[in-house]
């Protein structure tokens, strides 16, 4: 929260406010407070010239007793802290507080101090000067002292007391003390006036701030999060929705523009992708089917031209021929089709499509002593699959099943079921890149046939090379050393050498270091392999959740496949037949699954069989 | 038609192709020798004398082009028709870039192949023809014009000025397939494909001959006066007798696998 947009510009602005109105309200106060001042100022000097004018005549009169009593009723007003006169010597003549009468003042002192600063006391001053203000000793509340000087007049010389010379100025001095506590409590109010208001502003200001920000930065973002969001996730036809005409909206509208070419860009991709797997197929049964469709074409054709005076074998022989040339056709049909065609996937039962297989094998299982059993579950969904490629799926797997039990007899058995499966162990990772966009994939190195992923790592020195199963989750991986969590390793790209070490990261498992794997349109996969662990997350699958798969399991009880073998029998080319197989019939199957999403593994025992297990997803469109 | 025996070598990883050539040259009166990979292959052809060569492009050892590479390194001067279960154009350019006289898809039909078999005996035949003729008698078979180029031996095509292109089939071909009985064209508006058949030229013998497209392209003329007059094509094949014109698809990439004519042929 403290470091939302709306936070720090809220905190920046008040503080900004803040500086403003304490500068304001400073200067405002000091203005008011001059004001308030000057005019008590002129009040006491006011009411000093009154107590003046009231004392002249008993002074006049040297009627001390009439004078104190003058002072000593002022004194009694609330506000007036002290009134005293001051004869010249600075000896205290009237007070109202008479335990300060006869008490000599410091020429020093607070009062005194304006006029005998320099050595030749000053006889006049502005009522500025002559005022003073300061805290008492022991007081809670300022005051204001201001001294008002009684200079000499004919009538005191002249008064009949003679008690003063004409030569003198200055007789004495009228010393008023006034509290300034009502002064004090204006500014006070004044001051807490300033802060409320300062205080509301920046509240409002804050307020309609963060109203602003979130309206026209907070929602607008979220709605852009949401659409990284979105399209992080795969779902590239997200759109944002319309933002106005601010940055933002151009922004957002930007990020649909980008979103709409990279959906173009994956669509063309995976065009090709499938136009790749699909050529290569059609470049395999070409191969598997023309070799045979010559033999025929051959003999069927050189018997017609041979029997022209047999008709009726001659018409059977034109069939043969018209049949084989048909097929040279689709065949025909089926390269040139390659490059611009994709599986045509409908939805199918399952079990259909096996039957299928099983059928046109039937007389040549039945030849070798072969029985099919048949372990089908009810009620299976129908799932969206290419009949014909699914169909071949099976006959080749049929097929391979056959010649591995041989002449001896034995049993195929095909179990169908509704599994619903955990990502982990099926999910599998078709495509890894580093950081550089090399590929990770070895098509070399198998683990149970599939492609591998390599990595290549450096420990103490020394390079080696790591492949990890592409299953998500089996956590299987083959290293030509063991690792401990505890070492040093460095995980490279074999091509280019970049660290795919996520430095921020350790296995939640072990804390070993953490690899990090692009898979393109699906997020990224993490994990680590030590001799221990060999943790591993994919969080585009594993928000996905389990998902519903047909298991179809077609067993043999033939010779097996030995281990060493085992993983390379999905490679093209790869037969254990000699002149018998083409090496395709696997790769094909591979192949045709993968246009299915679907996924082949293989697990074999030699002597005892081999069981092939084949996941499809039910959903998928 | 000719006293000495026809030798024929056949190299196919497929025992049932290897059987059925032997078959079919047998009834012609063939020597048919058949070998399984490219290195027996090479082997007979040292031993032996072969007349022509039939061999596929998918071998267990080396592929078909490398058996051609091969011949050429080892100097031998054997024609050679490729044929492969993976009829692409590039396999058919290919191989005719590299110096194969022919090429012929599988599955073949026996009459396709004999119809191959017996231009390339043909052509071997006219071909060691033209090189015992002294000079100045060479003029039995008219070479194409030097600014058209060919595919092969068999056609050849022109640049007109306005893009299109002119498309006709060569003098040695038509000697080879002589006598016509007919010609078998395509209509306007058919695509025709480089390294795949783009006319028909039925022989005398009842054999149907394909004439190779040497450039891809759509057909937008096709020579009217071969309706009336076929053998205009023989009388005159590169200027009165050209087949068709074409608007060519990818001329400047398919360029490079024809031959100026200013070259000899079999060379």
């Amino acid at each position: 929260m403290f470091s939302k947009i709306a936070f720090k510009l809220i905190i920046t602005t008040s503080l900004l406010a803040i500086l403003i109105f304490s500068g304001f309200a400073f200067l405002t106060i000091r203005s008011q407070n001059a004001l308030l001042l000057d005019q008590v100022k002129n009040f006491v000097n006011a009411q000093s010239e009154t107590i003046k004018n009231s004392t002249k005549v008993a002074m006049l009169g040297n009627n001390r007793e009439v004078t104190h009593a003058i002072i000593r009723t002022i004194g009694q007003q609330p506000c007036i802290r002290q009134v005293r006169i001051l004869n010249k010597e600075g000896r205290v003549i009237y007070a109202a507080d008479s335990s300060q009468i006869n008490m000599v003042v410091d020429k020093k002192a607070e009062a005194c101090y304006s006029c005998h600063e320099s050595n030749q006391p000053l006889s006049k001053l502005s009522i500025s000067e002559r005022a003073r203000i300061y805290l008492p000793p022991g007081g809670t509340s300022r005051v204001m002292g201001l001294i008002n000087p009684i200079y000499n007049e004919p009538s005191c010389w002249k008064a009949p007391c003679h008690a003063h010379p004409k030569t003198q100025t200055v007789l004495g001095v009228l010393d008023l003390t006034v509290c300034l506590s009502k002064v004090d409590r204006e500014i006070k109010a004044a001051k807490h006036k300033m802060a409320l208001l300062a205080l509301v502003s920046i509240l409002v200001l804050a307020i309609v701030l963060w109203l602003l920000v979130k309206q026209l930065v907070d929602q607008p973002v979220q709605k852009l999060l949401v659409a990284t969001r979105e399209v992080a996730s795969g779902n590239l036809n997200y759109k944002v929705p319309e933002l106005g005409n601010d940055e933002l909206g151009f922004l957002a509208r930007s990020f649909n523009i980008m979103t709409q070419k990279l959906t173009e860009a994956r669509q063309q991709l995976f065009q090709i992708d499938k136009m790749a797997s699909l050529g290569r197929l059609a470049a395999g049964v070409a191969h598997e089917i023309n070799n045979p469709l010559t033999g025929i074409l051959t003999y069927a054709s050189f018997l017609l031209k041979r029997t022209k005076d047999q008709p009726e074998i001659n018409k059977d022989l034109e069939v043969i021929v018209r049949e084989t040339m048909r097929s040279r056709e689709i065949v025909k049909g089926l390269l040139d089709f390659a490059r611009q065609s994709i599986p045509k996937k409908i939805r199918t039962d399952i079990h259909q499509v096996i039957e299928r297989a099983i059928t046109v094998l039937e007389n040549q299982l039945l030849l070798n002593h072969i029985q099919v059993k048949k372990q089908f579950s009810e009620n299976l969904p129908q799932i969206l699959i290419d009949p014909n490629q699914m169909q071949q799926v099976f006959t080749n797997l049929i097929v391979n099943a056959g010649q591995a039990i041989g002449q001896g007899g034995g049993t195929i058995t095909i179990t169908t079921a509704l599994t619903r499966l955990s990502p982990y162990g099926i999910a599998q990772i078709r495509q890894a890149l580093c950081p550089k966009g090399h590929e990770l994939m070895d098509e070399q190195t198998r683990i149970d046939g599939l492609p591998s992923i390599k990595l290549k790592i450096r420990l103490n020195g020394k390079e080696s090379f790591v492949h990890l199963d592409p299953i998500y989750g089996r956590k299987n991986f083959k290293s030509e050393i063991s690792i401990n969590e505890k070492d040093p390793v460095e995980i490279l790209c074999p091509k280019c050498n970049i660290s795919l070490i996520d430095k921020s990261k350790k296995c939640p498992e072990c804390s070993a270091p953490v690899y990090t794997l692009e898979i393109p349109g699906k997020g990224q996969l993490q994990g680590c392999f030590t001799s221990s662990c060999g943790w591993q997350y994919w969080e585009y699958i594993e928000k996905q959740g389990p998902r519903d798969y047909i298991e179809i399991k077609v067993s043999d009880t033939g010779c097996g496949i030995p281990p060493e073998l085992i993983n390379k029998i999905f490679d093209p080319f790869f037969t254990t037949k000699g002149q018998q197989g083409t090496g395709l019939g696997l790769a094909v199957i591979w192949g045709i699954l993968e246009n299915h999403e679907g996924i082949i593994s293989v697990e074999s025992k030699v002597g005892a069989g081999t069981t092939f297990t084949i996941h499809l997803p039910v959903n998928l469109d | 038609m000719d006293e000495k025996q026809k030798h024929l070598l056949a190299i196919d990883d497929e025992p049932v192709i290897l059987d059925a050539i032997k078959k079919i040259g047998a009834a012609e009166g063939w020597r048919v020798d058949t070998a399984a990979d490219a290195t027996s292959g090479l082997h007979l052809v040292q031993k032996h004398v072969f007349d022509l060569c039939l061999c596929d492009i998918k071998l267990p050892d080396l592929d078909g082009f490398g058996f051609l590479d091969e011949l050429r390194r080892m100097n031998v001067d054997l024609a050679v028709i490729m044929t492969t279960g993976y009829a692409t154009v590039e396999n058919a350019v290919q191989s005719l870039e590299l110096g194969a006289i022919d090429y012929l898809p599988k599955p073949f039909t026996v009459d396709e192949v004999l119809s191959a078999l017996y231009r390339g005996f043909r052509y071997v035949e006219l071909i060691s023809k033209l090189r015992s003729a002294k000079p100045g008698l060479d003029s039995m078979i008219v070479p194409c014009p030097i600014q058209y180029r060919r595919l092969g031996y068999g056609s050849w095509c022109f640049i007109e000025n306005d893009g299109s292109v002119k498309i006709g089939v060569s003098d040695l071909f038509l000697k080879i397939v002589d006598p016509i009985r007919a010609l078998r064209l395509q209509p306007v508006e058919s695509e025709i494909t480089q390294g795949f058949s783009c006319a028909e030229v039925e022989a005398d013998d009842e054999l149907v001959h394909p004439v190779m497209a040497p450039i891809s392209g759509q057909i937008i003329s096709v020579n009217q006066k071969l309706e009336q007059d076929p053998s205009l094509t023989e009388k005159d094949p590169y200027f009165e007798g050209w087949l068709y014109t074409i608007i060519p698809k990818n001329l400047n990439y398919e360029l490079k696998y024809l031959t100026a004519c200013n070259q000899a042929y079999g060379s």
